[in-house]
């Protein structure tokens, strides 16, 4: 395998995954926390496929293909809540979204 | 052996671009105060992940994750932005408060926890990694892999997205009925 082995992009993973985690701890827009939701899910993918390079099996591929679904449709639902919760006038802060009674 | 340099040379320094814009775009869409700008920073990150997916021999999934992601993913969240209007909101502002240093402190510990469980448990492994066959990670290798071996995980697949459009609409249909809205009996 030619270029940096596979403990490099392993590397990079973790830290978008931590970073991630920062964004979905630290900021309160709902949309933004779904953004960092899909950088932590892009560095589980990027461990995935690295590890199915490093062991020259393609199971990791497929499970990064389905985790790409299950995050395809995750999207769907949050946002369709976030767009719900604008449209009953309710202020987009999940600091204050602390109650599901409507 | 030059040209086997070289290429080592080249796929090197494109790992380099690959990753430096990857962990760029990934701080920038943490801290931009704009959804909006946040949402184009993590239409960068999707790029150059794809980039480095491709370094790791698996064209289908760089493919799939510029058309979902990229494609289908950012377009939505970019149509919802626009619906709802920009909200600015600055994460670093007013001096750092207790939540934003516990924030920090909790995400450096789960980056010190992922690479020391890594390194315990598969350090001695990631050394040297196999020479794959020049198909590997194609879609023809994908798709038999999926109707072959992962049939099940493929069909449940096919619900949960069926389950995520229905709950969409579900989602989408109730939100119309706001009270001023409703027929009065």
């Amino acid at each position: 395998m030619t270029g940096p082995g596979v403990a490099w992009y392993l590397g990079v993973a973790a830290f978008l995954f931590a970073t991630g985690s920062l964004g979905v701890l630290l900021r309160r827009n709902p949309l933004i926390v779904l953004l960092s939701l899909e950088i932590m899910l892009n560095g589980a993918n990027l461990a995935l496929i690295g590890f199915s390079r490093n062991f020259g099996n393609g199971d990791g591929q497929i499970f990064a293909l389905a985790v790409m679904a299950v995050a395809a449709s995750e999207v769907v639902v949050g946002l369709g809540l976030i767009v719900a919760l604008n449209r009953k006038r309710v202020t987009l802060d999940v600091d204050r979204l602390n109650r599901l009674r409507g | 052996m030059l040209v086997a340099t070289a290429g080592n040379v080249l796929v090197w320094a494109v790992w380099m671009v690959a990753a430096f814009a990857c962990l760029a775009s990934a701080v920038a869409v943490v801290s931009f105060s704009n959804p909006f700008y946040s949402a184009l920073a993590l239409i960068g990150n999707l790029g150059s992940l794809a980039v480095l997916y491709l370094l790791l021999s698996s064209e289908f999934v760089a493919a799939a994750q510029v058309l979902v992601y990229a494609g289908a993913v950012m377009v939505m969240f970019l149509f919802v932005i626009a619906y709802i209007g920009p909200r600015s909101e600055s994460p670093w502002a007013g001096g750092p408060s207790w939540q934003a240093v516990g924030a920090v402190l909790a995400a450096a510990a789960l980056l010190v926890e992922i690479i020391v469980a890594i390194g315990l448990k598969a350090g001695g492994r990631l050394a040297h990694s196999p020479d794959v066959h020049g198909s590997f990670g194609s879609p023809a290798y994908i798709g038999r892999l999926f109707l072959t071996d992962h049939l099940l995980a493929f069909e449940i697949t096919s619900i949960v997205l069926l389950v995520a459009a229905i709950g969409g609409v579900i989602l989408g249909a109730h939100s119309r009925r706001l009270p001023e809205e409703l027929p009065h009996p």
